[in-house]
């Protein structure tokens, strides 16, 4: 028999694995306008296992009990509700479930693996709609497919409960209001639509990965949630595309350094000063290989050249080994695809360690200072770098200072103070 | 587009004598044949019932027996839309009840026609 503990920690685990695509079912037999019903299912299903599982230990196939729990719940509700009109039943599928000859059978179609598989990702694709906003996006995700609850997403979010609960409730909101139905975009839609959602799931991966967190348990499960979204991307035919195994491949790459990235009282370490050797091997591995696979189509996403970058950095065999002319050159093209200011910086820093210090400060010198800049942290950062190394202590320390103003993570404001510190020293 | 009932007679004997894969087996065949009704829009409702039942008789006596031989029990109903009697009965002769213990189908068209 397994302790109360194991038993909550198998259930945590199914949780984040089943309940999204459990919720995803449930939702295409209740409709969109029904969200709440199909995850209160999934919750009864939870708490029923934690209750009998207890008792009797946890089944040989706990994800098939959890399954036939939901299913069980789901055919009582339909019975209760067929009635009232509150489900809508007019899809033909959808009609036998209204009558005792045809409700098991059908219930049970329902839960097919390609069906689950299918809703799963239709879901994904209906959370990321182009018109509800990014932060709406990945905690409605988080939600509904991860098996978060509000208070675990407050908690990743660095925010509140009720916060969570009105993004949630604004976003079901949009579902009822334009009768968004969960499906897998079609061909001429996939591209464009999956590009939303790649955005989602790098941005859940991000808040994983920056270090605004001191929680490594809360980051390392947003990176896991975003990296297990893109890899269902990859199980099915229809949304296979170069640039989902290049978002892939990205996120194998950075991945495999987060480790190396803080030091044990959680302080910030830079890629000169990451102990290479705790990288992870395997995913830098596959990291090659999800490249490597992305490798075809026409378009060349800023994945692609984002995870050739990170996989220059992570094949490289000391900071010093560097191959920066070919990371200049990807950076070259991520410039012509979209002129983002923090590509520009890094450009900046790739240009201090290919060309020296005067020439990156003529490079970010001849930029104007713009709103967005003006407000980056990391463009005093970089800044307060070049002056430092052109030993200008004075302009270094006073750039540095600037930064440590803009951003409100901890890390970055210990990681600047410990610069200021080795300039003054 | 008619509305016709169709009411399944013979009971529910055979049922517990299969085995669950072999009732699994079946339903599915309840489920494809249905299915292709809601398929082409022609599904309304239908149920399945319990054999046991109580009779009314005139004068409010009651018997817990349904009066019926066995096989002439209802065991279920199916409400769908037909443009003719004969397409009702075409439709009434894919009934998976046939395999087992299903005796007839009696096919009746719903009052009023409209």
């Amino acid at each position: 028999m397994n302790s109360s503990n194991q038993i909550q920690s198998i259930i945590n685990d199914l949780s984040r694995q089943e309940s999204g695509k459990m919720v995803a079912v449930l939702t295409k037999i209740f409709g969109t306008d029904h969200i709440e019903m199909a995850e209160d299912v999934v919750q009864d299903a939870f708490v029923k296992a934690l209750e009998y599982w207890r008792k009797q230990g946890v089944p040989d196939y706990p994800k098939a009990w959890l399954y036939r729990t939901a299913k069980n719940r789901a055919i009582d509700i339909i019975r209760k509700n067929k009635h009232d009109n509150i489900i809508d039943f007019s899809d033909p599928k959808k009609q036998l479930l209204t009558s005792n000859y045809t409700l098991q059978t059908t219930m049970d179609s329902f839960w097919e693996d390609k069906h689950i598989k299918d809703d799963f990702l239709g879901m994904m694709y209906a959370c990321c709609h182009p018109d509800i906003s990014p932060e709406n996006q990945i905690t409605f995700i988080l939600k509904i497919l991860c098996g978060f609850s509000t208070k675990e997403i407050a908690r990743s979010f660095i925010t509140t409960e009720d916060t969570i609960s009105k993004r949630l409730y604004r976003t079901k909101e949009y579902f009822r209001k334009h009768k968004i139905h969960p499906k897998i975009p079609s061909a001429d839609k996939i591209s464009n639509r999956t590009e939303t959602v790649l955005g989602a799931i790098y941005l859940l991966f991000n808040e994983g990965y920056s270090a605004t967190h001191s929680n490594q348990l809360i980051r390392k499960d947003l990176i896991q949630q975003a990296m297990i979204l893109c890899k269902s991307l990859l199980s099915s035919e229809q949304t296979r595309l170069p640039s989902v195994y290049a978002l892939m491949s990205l996120m194998c790459f950075q991945a495999a350094r987060v480790d190396s990235r803080l030091t044990q009282e959680g302080e910030l370490i830079l890629l000169p000063k990451q102990d290479r050797t705790i990288w992870n091997k395997i995913l830098i591995k596959s990291g090659e290989k999800y490249l490597n696979e992305g490798a075809f189509g026409k378009s060349l996403s800023t994945y692609h050249l984002e995870a050739a970058i990170a996989y220059h950095h992570c094949t490289a065999k000391s900071y010093k080994n560097t191959d920066w002319t070919a990371i200049l050159k990807y950076y070259d093209m991520l410039l012509n695809i979209k002129n983002d200011p923090i590509v520009f910086l890094n450009r900046c820093l790739v240009i201090l360690e290919l060309k020296g210090p005067k020439a990156a400060l003529k490079l970010i010198k001849s930029v104007p200072l713009d709103k967005i800049l003006e407000k980056y942290y990391l463009y005093y950062a970089a800044l307060g770098e070049i002056y430092q190394r052109l030993g200008y202590n004075t302009k270094a320390v006073s750039n540095y200072e600037k930064a440590v103003q803009l951003t409100y993570s901890k890390q970055e404001i210990q990681f600047l103070k410990s610069k200021i510190a080795s300039v003054l020293n | 587009m008619k509305e016709f009932m169709f009411l399944f007679r013979g009971g529910d004997e055979i049922w517990d004598t299969k085995t669950s894969e072999e009732q699994q087996d079946h339903m599915q065949h309840w489920q494809q044949w249905i299915g292709s009704i809601a398929e082409q829009d022609k599904f309304i409702s239908g149920e399945r019932l319990y054999s046991e039942g109580i009779t009314v008789l005139e004068g409010g006596k009651t018997t817990d027996r349904p009066l019926t031989e066995g096989k002439e029990l209802v065991g279920g109903f199916l409400r769908v839309k037909a443009d003719s009697m004969e397409e009702a009965v075409e439709m009434a002769k894919g009934c998976p009840g046939f395999e087992w213990d299903n005796h007839a189908v009696e096919v009746r068209e719903v009052w009023p026609e409209n």
